[in-house]
């Protein structure tokens, strides 16, 4: 026994073209006439549990395998796992419907994923340090660029038949056969023993993985299956039809001693645009919506397709009639008898679309074209699926919140005020943390924080799945998960990226993780002696304490955290603006815009401190112009200083033995933004008028610029009114022909209007 | 009466510009030798070797087919197959896109006979497209067949040949929709006379209209759906545009007897260059925007800029092709609008031609015809 000949002769290798309708069919045709007794189909062994799930899912689905361990090296996106998507047309996943179906034991040959991933991540780490230590990257990384003969060998075929395509090749050779002629499988096998025949033997990984697909395939010879079918890649069905040539000995001397991780498997839903993005883990289907139907519609592909293409254009409002269906599939069968081939393929039918149904528009017709020719589905797994903890989660969330995964793009709107809307919110931002993007938010919800909506645009991407077994380190669930990785990133975040970090857990509803983001915060603050820094995080902060009011957060430790924040900077502020040049002066004022913005809506005590401080500030010498000027400004109108007090100040501004360019820097500040105040308080304008008479001729050339700089920003009519004050001036106050004449307000009359403007104006806190 | 009216029969020979199955004779003749696949009834050849009449190749006797239409395969491919589905053929594309040119070569190849024409304009009466009067002879026989004057498209389907329509979309409405009954009963009625002209086998219509212009008569879909559209693109590349220049700009001067001046490759890769970066609106290196003039600048104008260039270097040149004789066509071409024009070509030749490596000639040319 131990030295006899392997019996082959119930053998029967079906080497076909990956997610190739034509083989898919031909695979189902051959396996009915064989009936095999086992059935061994490419793919990683690990996965043999989950053939039982076939009937459940519905493709496209992918195989997935990840490494399991959660520590080791570093990883990074696309080395610790790997895909093997099936699609409907796939003949590997006919094989697998039909032994699935009548009970035949069905196991999976390919060389295991622990290997192949083991072998990934370490090439990984291996370039990761070649990167790191440039030196060492001495010899050129091996070219590991397979002739294209070994990607596409049915391709190079075709095209020594005189095709461009190989599936209308394939269709032509294995398709059009009649009835009781034999399985083209034999033919192939041959014709791929010649192509390889003329190539170099196989090495590395590709004769590693032919080894043990022989291995596979002699174990299940030997168990005593009479019949036994192997649906595998063309390209590699003369190595495995002729198992018994090879000594077993080279094969076991071949697979000894690989490097090895812990695996798991299961499956995941795919799509068909992964399926044709050429790149990553697609397939480089051109068009699998194409092939889809290929493989579908049970007769008349053409006329169907055609058909279905003019649903499409009426639903877009277009015009499509029969005759031009008729028409359309005329000419798509005479294109193809012009060159020369038995059925209209993609290109006539895409051609007889364009001339046909869509009148020689060729923009209208690519749409239609691109949209069918992708036919955008996705798989679907049932719930016994293997899942982490995490994804069974989210299944669980999807389903109670009747948000389901679609592979394109939705926008969805959300009301907060509804419980459930917000609860979708909620998800869609925890999951965001666990850098699972499947909701991108919109416009309108990154801009107005104060509103109690949310728009998102939402696509998932298969990959979002890993994304999600990656994450599921953090926790079991996507609420604890997403505290555990909110809790992380604060660790190593600083001041500005803590507060917008504070944000997030607020949107995200992480009760849990902010009380350790907002520690850290303070902790933050506290050593961080850049006030600007300080001021640049307190914006979100007070808008988060006010934003609690519409989630239902609680907003009391933020606020305190916010005010504890705003005495920091009170207390820095006089230091800081020491010696700024006017650049950063300007960048200053934005600050203290912002933080008095957030002061105001914090309100209380401590924006009684900050006025306080701005205050003192203001009394100040040596502080730049421009500071000088906007807060000053930031008093008057918050009625903290007294008119002839705010003149007094001017004055002194604007002195002639101050800097004519200081001065112009500080009027700068005071008028930035609105210079209505000049309108209105006609000693400040004087004032003004003034200084600017005073000055000499140089020194007025040498401060125009920055006075053409401050004017220059106001609206066309507040120029114009500011014109008219000055021309007042001039003439007689009280005699002024053509002078606005402001009418006498009743001011009881008023009274309630002004309180309730004022109320909505600061949200029911006054200026205090 | 005593002097006689000079003869209208003319010798085909003297054509100042022959028609296409004229010049391509030879080909067609060995094109049908060689031609051994199936002909649609009526048809010269197989469709096979219209498409390869119209492309070019060499058979297997060693014949040369000259290419007629330089581009895309697929646009020819979906022309001929249009035709020999029986449905009537729209070419559409910005003026200079060869449409006429497609037209009478596969007129030419399908039918032996490029010459059933009608003429779209404003003025196209009903007549033109179906059947007008010899009024004397109606006045004096009654109506007779004999006094029936067929229009081009009643010859076509009669013959069981290609009629073509250029400009469709400048007829009148009314006019283009004479043409409906045409395509879809394939018979022409004549009322007076109680009989019907029933197209034979082989007859088709091949339309050209271009969707460039504004204020023309849009077709109505009644026809529209009548007819398989093609668009025919702007070449592709600019190998391709100098390729088509050279072949016309060769063949227009043979048949002009103009006197033979070397065609400099670099004068006609200069004007194409100039054309594709103005029509484009940014150069070929793509790293300067410039504007885009109101005109078409299609490639049938580069043509006639290269052959005008021509015939100055021969009669009033040194009989070379120098840059000075393309600038004033190549003006003529751009601008087109004296004034918003004007600034787009001066500014064109100050930003882009001004300072490229070795058009200081065609720069200073330029300048002199403009100053």
């Amino acid at each position: 026994m131990a030295r006899s000949r392997l019996d082959t002769s119930g053998l029967h290798v079906l080497g076909v073209r990956h997610h190739g309708p034509g083989s898919a069919r031909a695979v189902r045709a051959a396996l009915e006439e064989i009936k095999p007794e086992a059935v061994l189909i490419e793919g990683p062994p690990e996965a043999d549990a989950l053939t039982s799930l076939v009937g459940e899912l519905e493709p496209p689905v992918a195989l997935l395998a990840y490494a399991a361990e959660k520590e080791g090296p570093r990883r990074d996106a696309g080395e610790g796992w790997a895909f093997w998507p099936f699609a409907s047309f796939s003949p590997e996943w006919e094989a697998l419907r039909y032994a699935v179906g009548h009970g035949v034991p069905v196991r999976f040959c390919d060389l295991p994923a622990a290997h192949t991933l083991a072998e990934r991540m370490a090439a990984a780490e291996e370039r990761r340090q070649r990167e790191e230590d440039p030196d060492a990257a001495g010899e050129a990384p091996e070219a590991e660029e397979p002739e294209r003969v070994r990607l596409d060998p049915l391709g190079v075929l075709a095209e020594a038949a005189g095709y461009d395509d190989a599936e209308r090749w394939w269709d032509d050779v294995v398709e059009q056969r009649g009835p009781g002629e034999p399985s083209p499988f034999p033919a192939i096998a041959d014709a791929m023993a010649a192509v390889r025949a003329e190539s170099a033997p196989e090495s590395g990984r590709e004769a590693r993985r032919e080894a043990y697909m022989r291995q596979t395939l002699r174990a299940v010879l030997r168990e005593g299956h009479q019949r036994v079918a192997v649906v595998c890649g063309a390209w590699h069905a003369p190595a495995l039809r002729d198992v018994a040539d090879h000594p077993v000995k080279d094969d076991t001397a071949l697979l000894r001693g690989l490097p090895k991780v812990r695996v798991n498997t299961t499956w995941v839903p795919w799509t068909h645009g992964r399926l044709a993005a050429a790149s990553g883990y697609g397939a480089g289907v051109a068009a699998p919506g194409w092939y889809h139907h290929l493989f579908t519609a049970p007769d008349l592909p053409v006329h169907r397709w055609l058909t279905d293409a003019a649903r499409l254009l009426r639903e877009e409002g277009q015009p499509v009639s029969s005759s031009h269906v008729i028409e359309g599939v005329r000419l798509a069968e005479s294109l193809a008898v012009l060159r020369g081939r038995p059925l209209a393929g993609l290109d006539e039918v895409s051609e007889a679309l364009t001339s046909v149904l869509c009148e020689g528009e060729p923009a209208r017709a690519a749409l239609v074209h691109r949209r069918m020719a992708l036919g955008e589905r996705m798989g679907a797994v049932p719930p016994s699926t293997p899942m982490v903890p995490l994804q069974r989660d989210l299944v669980a969330a999807q389903k109670r919140l009747r948000l389901k995964p679609e592979p394109f793009d939705r926008d969805l709107d959300l009301d907060l005020r509804k419980e459930n809307d917000r609860e979708r919110g909620v998800l869609l931002h925890r999951l965001r943390m666990l850098d699972v993007p499947w909701g991108v938010p919109g416009p309108s919800a990154g801009g107005s924080k104060g509103t109690f909506r949310e728009s998102w645009r939402l696509r998932w991407e298969p990959e979002m799945d890993v994304a999600l077994i990656e994450a599921s380190r953090w926790g079991t669930t996507v609420a604890s998960a997403a505290a555990a990785r909110a809790a992380d990133l604060a660790a190593e975040a600083d001041l500005p990226a803590l507060t917008s970090l504070t944000e997030r857990c607020l949107l995200a509803d992480l009760g849990e993780a902010l009380p350790r983001v907002l520690a850290l915060l303070t902790d933050r603050a506290a050593t961080d002696s850049d006030v600007t820094h300080l001021m640049a995080a307190l914006p979100p902060l007070a808008r988060s304490a006010r934003y609690g009011d519409v989630r239902g957060t609680d907003g009391t430790r933020l606020r305190q955290v916010g005010e504890q924040l705003l005495r920091r900077v009170c207390v820095g502020l006089a230091p800081a603006v020491h010696g700024l040049d006017d650049e950063a002066a300007a960048e200053f004022v934005r600050h203290v815009d912002a933080t008095h913005n957030a002061a105001t809506l914090l309100g209380g005590e401590v924006l009684a401190d900050w006025t306080a401080a701005l205050a003192s500030l203001a009394r100040r010498d040596a502080v730049p112009g421009r500071i000088a000027g906007r807060v000053n400004r930031m008093l008057a109108d918050g009625g903290l200083l007294e008119p002839a007090e705010l003149r007094g100040r001017l004055g002194l501004a604007m002195s002639p033995g101050a800097e004519p360019a200081g001065a112009a820097a500080w009027l700068e500040g005071f008028l930035q933004g609105s210079g209505l105040i000049l309108v209105h308080d006609e000693a400040l304008l004087g004032l003004i008028d003034t200084w600017l008479l005073a000055l000499p001729e140089e020194r007025f050339t040498a401060v125009l610029p920055l006075l053409r700089r401050t004017f220059g920003n106001f609206t066309g009519p507040e120029r114009t009114e500011i014109g008219a004050a000055a021309q007042r001036l001039g003439s007689a106050p009280a005699a002024a022909p053509g002078a606005p004449v402001r009418a006498d307000a009743d001011t009881e009359r008023a009274a309630p209007a002004l309180a309730t403007a004022l109320a909505i104006l600061t949200s029911g806190r006054s200026l205090g | 009466m005593t002097t006689s009216a000079p003869a209208i029969r003319t010798d085909a020979a003297q054509a100042l510009r022959p028609h296409a199955e004229q010049t391509h004779a030879a080909e067609l003749e060995a094109l049908a030798k060689a031609d051994d696949r199936q002909r649609p009834p009526g048809w010269k050849l197989s469709p096979w070797a219209v498409t390869q009449y119209l492309l070019g190749t060499t058979l297997d006797d060693g014949t040369e087919i000259t290419p007629k239409y330089i581009g895309a395969r697929r646009v020819v491919e979906i022309a001929v197959a249009t035709l020999a589905t029986d449905r009537a053929l729209l070419l559409i594309g910005v003026p200079g896109t060869a449409k006429t040119w497609l037209s009478e070569h596969l007129a030419a190849a399908v039918s032996g006979d490029s010459t059933l024409l009608v003429q779209g304009t404003a003025g196209t009466s009903e007549e033109a497209v179906r059947y007008g009067w010899n009024y004397a002879r109606l006045l004096a026989e009654g109506p007779s067949e004999a006094a029936l004057v067929p229009s081009p498209v009643m010859t076509a389907m009669a013959r069981g040949s290609i009629g073509r329509i250029e400009e469709l979309t400048r007829m009148p409405s009314d006019v283009q929709d004479g043409l409906i009954t045409v395509l879809s009963e394939k018979a022409l009625p004549v009322a007076e006379l109680g009989i019907e002209v029933q197209a034979q086998r082989g007859f088709n219509i091949i339309a050209t209209a271009n969707d460039r212009d504004r204020g023309v008569n849009d077709l109505s879909s009644a026809l529209r759906r009548r007819f398989n559209t093609v668009v025919l693109p702007v070449p592709d590349s600019a190998e391709d545009e100098v390729r088509i220049v050279t072949q016309r700009v060769e063949q227009l001067g043979r048949a002009l007897d103009l006197p033979e001046v070397p065609a400099s490759l670099t004068e006609i890769q200069r004007v194409v260059t100039v054309f594709r970066e103005l029509r484009s609106g940014v150069t070929e290196d793509n790293g300067t925007k410039v504007k885009s003039p109101s005109g078409t600048l299609s490639t049938a104008e580069a043509i006639s800029v290269i052959t005008n260039g021509i015939a100055l270097a021969a009669h009033f040149g040194d009989g070379r092709l120098r840059p000075a004789d393309v600038a004033a066509g190549i003006q003529g071409a751009v601008v087109q609008d004296r004034v918003s024009d004007g600034v787009v070509w001066r500014e064109y030749l100050e930003t882009v031609a001004r300072g490229r490596e070795g058009w200081g000639d065609f720069y200073r040319a330029c300048r002199e015809v403009g100053a």
